[in-house]
């Protein structure tokens, strides 16, 4: 099996859907001649022509607006944005038109398309190519949100995306897109059900969960944690919109602790939806208050390194949470 | 009103040898005259406590069928605004399924009740479902022609909108992209000249929206939209290059909208009482009946016995739409997602 990289594993996928279904369409900014300013559509627009893999003008909500029309005539469009950072001029037509067409039609039109993104920080992109958007979305009925932290997984799950009867907004952490290779599966045995977290870590003392970048951070963290006989149960959520609850729940009952870890800021976070939600469902199994280790509340992620670094969370000041959540 | 035509790039066409036959436009008529009194009654029941909301197309009917008769419903795609019933009317809506809608009825074809009245949608019909935010219909139609290109079936998608939803990005970037892709795709404004309370003068600056065309490279016609045939040629000229593959046009009707915006407006709060008098005397239908009554097409009899005919219709439509079950609150939460 071939070794490849999480953008390496998207550009897979979208080979594969393309080659297998004549539906599936590409188009976005710079995704045809120059492949995509991270290589995540490299080599399509030579395999499958400029009409399936289509650059668009620089406009947002037009690529979405374009997509929606596609997808209602039956063409699969997997739309790129390119840094989640800059969906929000397309956010009308995700939010008030793609998420709603099934429901508004009383199930007469359904828009399945998907649209992928960059997202989140730690690669000196500052305030406008840093940000998580993942909130914005998970709390939009009618959308799908999924959010994979390894190659493997962006590849089943984007595959998984395309085939989906509804529309998705696939987030993946740019700061990930070449950290690691991995082998993978090719075809139909690369798929991965959406809607299924990933029990990353073994853990008998705490939960901790999380999703995209800070999978790999909170396993170091849990490494540490365990020279210190803390033993923490890491899950990845990989989808966020639907999200596992039964996988988090049965793990929480388990360890009797949660944190939450995420990148975006605190506030309002995709992670205070999972709290609130597990707080409610496990009440009698916990024995700490249920805790989320998040990034501070300011605008986005500056640019300079030390302010980068500050916003950014790492494996000590994960660690740091986890232990307090542990020694409660 | 003039009816001048603002083109660029192309000569404007020949009177239309359009087709157009006494039949056509008997049916058409009708469908104006349809939406018309729909319309009066909503307007009672409104007043009755038994209709929550109405947006009215007073002024705007003849515009509307005008341009759907030069198109082919079953074959194109339509993507209509709030303000299209009689649009509605003419892609093949019944009365009795706008009034279903208006009572929020289980049955309402468009969303089973769950979407203001105004906000059609019939998939086999090509009727494209709609929301009730101003503008992102235009880039939608933009891909929607994008893929009727990819089919290449000669069909092709109708998008309206009014003055006001020019002045939203969505319509330059649908008729860009449109434009720089040849898309068969017609964008037709129904320009009223208010938007709410809003006057043309401070939504567009210049003559009007047809202008824009040039800035896209795309041909922008203007005309009377109380003129029948003036609209129909304008659009079935616009058909003839979307299906010959020579891309999309902006086609800019003038009209004039004879109700407040919507019954949650007034417009005597902001309007000059001499001129929503004047405006009150350009009833679109007087002049159409006028045009075909001229050729030949229409006596006093046929008009009043389609007109009694449609009364009735309507009767009809009302009841059984009052009757109707209203929808189960236990669907609520279905089609969120396909499985549900
Ligand atoms: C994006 C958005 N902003 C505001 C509104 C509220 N609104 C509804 S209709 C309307 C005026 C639209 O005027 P125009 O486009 O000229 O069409 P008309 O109603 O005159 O036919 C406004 C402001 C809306 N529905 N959507």
């Amino acid at each position: 099996m071939p070794e490849r990289t999480l953008v390496q594993a998207v550009r897979d996928a979208l080979f594969e859907e393309m080659a297998r279904d004549p539906r599936v369409c590409v188009l976005g900014e710079d995704v045809g001649r120059k492949g995509g300013v991270f290589k995540a559509t490299e080599g399509l627009q030579k395999q499958f022509g400029p009409e399936r893999v289509l650059d668009t003008p620089l406009a947002e909500s037009s690529i979405a607006g374009v997509a929606q029309g596609l997808a209602l005539e039956g063409f699969i469009p997997v739309a790129e944005m390119q840094f989640a950072d800059y969906s929000f001029p397309a956010f009308n037509q995700i939010v008030n038109e793609i998420a709603k067409v099934r429901y508004r039609s009383n199930g007469d039109f359904s828009c399945p398309l998907v649209i992928r993104a960059p997202t989140g920080g730690g690669v000196r992109g500052a305030l406008y190519h840093s940000q998580s958007v993942e909130a914005f979305y998970a709390h939009v009925p009618g959308l799908k949100v999924v959010l994979p932290s390894t190659p493997a997984d962006a590849k089943g799950l984007l595959k998984a995306s395309i085939r989906d009867p509804d529309p998705v907004i696939f987030l993946e952490p740019k700061k990930l897109y070449r950290a690691v290779r991995a082998e993978m599966a090719e075809g139909e045995a690369a798929l991965l059900p959406l809607g299924q977290a990933a029990v990353a870590r073994r853990g008998e003392h705490l939960t901790a969960i999380t999703y995209g970048y800070l999978r790999a951070v909170t396993i170091e963290a849990a490494e540490r944690l365990a020279a210190e006989d803390i033993s923490v149960e890491v899950i990845d959520l990989r989808t966020l919109r639907p999200w596992d609850m039964e996988t988090c729940a049965h793990s929480v009952e388990k360890t009797g602790r949660l944190a939450v870890i995420y990148e975006a800021n605190r506030t309002g976070g995709f992670g205070a939806e999972v709290a609130a939600e597990l707080a409610e469902r496990c009440f009698a199994s916990l024995d700490a208050p249920v805790t989320r280790i998040a990034s501070p509340d300011v605008p986005a992620m500056p640019f300079s390194p030390a302010l980068e670094h500050a916003f950014m969370l790492n494996p000590d000041r994960v660690a740091e949470g986890l232990r307090r959540v542990a020694r409660y | 009103m003039a009816s001048g035509l603002v083109w660029s790039g192309r000569m404007p066409p020949s009177p239309d040898p359009s087709g157009l036959t006494q039949e056509i436009l008997l049916r058409a008529y009708a469908s104006v005259l349809r939406a018309r009194a729909l319309d009066d009654r909503r307007f009672v029941l409104n007043r009755a406590g038994k209709l929550a909301f109405i947006i009215s197309p007073r002024g705007h009917e003849v515009a509307q069928v005008a341009a759907i008769t030069a198109l082919e419903p079953g074959r194109d795609r339509f993507c209509l605004y709030y303000r299209n019933f009689a649009a509605a009317l003419a892609c093949g809506f019944t009365p009795e399924e706008l009034m279903l809608s208006a009572f929020a009825r289980a049955a309402d074809p468009s969303s089973g009740g769950r979407q203001t009245p105004g906000n059609f949608g019939s998939r086999r019909r090509g009727v494209v479902i709609g929301s009730s935010t101003v503008g992102p219909q235009i880039p939608k139609a933009a891909g929607i022609g994008l893929a009727l290109k990819w089919k290449g079936e000669g069909a092709l998608c109708y998008v309206s909108f009014g003055e006001g939803a020019t002045s939203q990005g969505d319509f330059h970037e649908g008729v860009n992209f449109a434009a720089l892709h040849r898309c068969p795709v017609i964008f037709f404004c129904e320009n009223n000249h208010w938007a709410i309370s809003v006057p043309q003068e401070l939504q567009v600056a210049g003559p009007g929206v047809a202008e824009r065309a040039a800035g896209y490279g795309i041909p922008g016609t203007r005309v009377a939209g109380d003129d029948f045939f003036a609209v129909h040629a304008a659009v079935a000229e616009a058909a003839r290059r979307a299906r010959a593959g020579e891309g999309p046009s902006l086609i800019e009707a003038q009209v004039y909208r004879l109700q407040s915006h919507s019954t949650d407006d007034d417009q005597r709060a902001y309007r000059d009482p001499v001129e929503l008098a004047n405006e009150a005397g350009k009833d679109p239908i007087p002049k159409m009946r006028q045009d075909l009554i001229a050729r030949g097409w229409l006596t006093d009899e046929v008009d009043e016995q389609l007109r009694r005919e449609v009364g009735e219709e309507v009767d009809r439509a009302t009841e059984a739409a009052e009757a109707a079950p209203e929808p189960d609150a236990s669907t609520l939460t279905r089609h969120v997602y396909a499985d549900a």
